[in-house]
């Protein structure tokens, strides 16, 4: 009983510690989102609170924990609270198969731990999909429930987007997986060590830089970003599904949304970009004799390459304008659709005759 | 341990499923489809089958409830009292499950249960066992099901689609 116990108290810490660490960056992100928007447009962003603006994302906080939370007269109650929450939990759940740094294994109080993933479970990619798809539900029901006609279409459009670049999603990771040969996301980045010609994006014998430019685009849409934000449109629907949500509800959708960001970065940064491995062999800490330090270099890259693509979704909201609907379903259905399909007939040929001549 | 799971499993299966067809709200019902598909996939991850759990909530929860969803909006059923005076039509299938379930129920006590093989979910590789056996064993049935779905997607879209007039309607 004493070892079960203990592997919870293991495991609450790692949920705990990633919790924090998700947190943290939503928080940062909100800031850094402003920022570069701000440089961008030759602005100085939020300068107000704080030196040079830092403590923005604490004030935006607590004006949201404090403002009034308003039902809607007409919505439903019950859906109305539900919504916020399964949009939440979905956002942060799929973090628990995301491999952070190397993936040894320590021992600490006589078992094995894995430091750097909370749960290392064999269908680890399935595993973020089938969350990432629950996320949907919370946007769907939260425009069902406001009782408004912005929120419902908001919710509606959400919901045939989420569908349809959901799949081109999965499908853009198929062939990571045929290559790599396993579900679960440490095998996926365990073999892809040894410098960045290994990362699947450029790894013999099938590159997968169209997967990767199909997975980032949808990944894009799915995460209803500019310039696929069409379920939140502010010039058609005000502000789409969380019209009529305030204060803390409407910060768990807004957590959720940055969440869902940090997550598929996570996801394209282990399958696409070799998640904690560095771009040249080894670790340089290794290389000099500090052998015990070498994790801190692999979560070092881990977050370069995270926030690598943090920078591009706020790099796209800058530059591009917004699709119109049917330009959007057109773009899934017809050009990220059968590039995906191709990709995995090329993908599957490739791996077929490299095993045969290896 | 085992039993326990099951019963919790089984049991939130069997309410969420009796309050699918309960519910006047066809959200509610939607969403309590949502929690047995659910609970259907904990079955699953009980019998180490955690490929099939995964697919479940990704097919079903994720696909094909969220499209339901849309319809039961797109089409704003409030409360919809047409089918819900079925009693005459729910008893006679009602009755008839009820005997197959007795007449099972009488079978297995009969026989003894079936060992199953169990593997390890931290070493067994499910999904390559099911992909093996997929495409060796049940190929010709596996090639079938998927012309199956191909014929009813076709299907689907020749339903669907209307022909463009050339010229606008005056």
């Amino acid at each position: 009983m004493t070892e079960l116990s203990l592997r919870l108290a293991v495991s609450l810490a790692q949920i705990a510690a990633v919790m924090g660490i998700v947190m943290l960056t939503v928080m940062i992100l909100t800031l850094a989102e402003r920022k570069v928007l701000g440089w961008m447009q030759d602005r100085m962003g939020p300068m107000e609170v704080g030196p040079y603006g830092i403590l923005q994302p604490i004030a935006d906080g607590l004006k949201l924990f404090f403002k009034e939370d308003i039902v809607p007269a007409g919505a439903n109650k019950f859906m109305f609270s539900l919504a916020p929450i399964l949009a939440m939990v979905p956002a942060l759940i799929g973090f628990a198969v995301i491999p952070f740094g190397p993936s040894e294994t320590i021992e600490l109080f006589g078992m094995t731990i894995k430091p750097f993933v909370i749960s290392d479970i064999n269908i680890g990619v399935l595993y973020i999909l089938a969350f990432a798809s629950i996320g949907a539900y919370g946007i769907i029901l939260g425009g069902w429930a406001s009782n408004s006609k912005y929120s419902l279409l908001g919710g509606l459009r959400s919901a045939a987007q989420i569908i349809s670049y959901e799949l081109n999603v999965g499908l853009a990771i198929v062939g990571v997986l045929i290559m790599a040969g396993s579900l679960s996301l440490v095998k996926i980045t365990d073999a892809q060590a040894g410098g960045f010609w290994h990362w699947y994006v450029f790894a013999f014998p099938a590159p997968q830089i169209f997967a990767f430019v199909v997975y980032v685009i949808s990944a894009v849409a799915e995460t209803n970003r500019v310039p696929f934000d069409l379920p939140e449109a502010e010039s058609e629907l005000v502000a789409g599904f969380f019209t009529e949500y305030s204060g803390m509800r409407f910060a768990f959708f807004f957590i959720a949304e940055y969440a869902n960001m940090v997550l598929v970065s996570c996801v394209a940064a282990a399958l696409f970009l070799g998640g904690w491995n560095a771009p040249y062999p080894g670790t340089i800490l290794a290389h000099i004799g500090l052998e015990p330090f070498a994790w801190i270099e692999g979560v070092a890259w881990f977050t370069v390459k995270v926030y690598g693509f943090l920078f591009l979704f706020f790099w796209l909201r800058a530059t591009l304008p917004r699709l119109r609907y049917d330009q959007l379903m057109k773009f899934g259905w017809k050009v990220m659709l059968p590039i995906a399909l191709a990709n995995i007939v090329v993908t599957a040929i490739a791996m077929y005759i490299y095993n045969q001549f290896k | 341990m085992d039993y326990l799971l099951f019963g919790y499993f089984a049991g939130v299966i069997a309410l969420t499923a009796v309050f699918v067809v309960a519910f006047r709200n066809p959200v509610y019902s939607a969403l309590s489809l949502l929690i047995m598909f659910f609970h259907v996939a904990g079955l699953y991850v009980t019998l180490h089958a955690e490929f099939l759990a995964a697919v479940q909530i990704i097919v079903y929860a994720g696909a094909i409830l969220v499209l339901y969803l849309f319809v039961i909006m797109l089409l704003n059923l409030k409360t919809d009292d047409r089918y819900h005076s079925q009693w005459r039509a729910a008893a006679v299938v009602g009755g008839a499950l009820l005997i197959e379930f007795l007449v099972l129920l009488a079978g297995s006590l009969s026989a003894p249960p079936a060992a199953v093989p169990r593997v390890d979910i931290e070493t067994g590789d499910n999904t390559l066992a099911i992909g093996e056996t997929l495409f060796s064993t049940y190929l010709f049935p596996f090639e079938v099901a998927s012309l199956i779905l191909l014929v009813a997607m076709i299907g689907a879209i020749v339903l669907a689609k209307r022909e463009v007039p050339e010229t606008p309607a005056s």
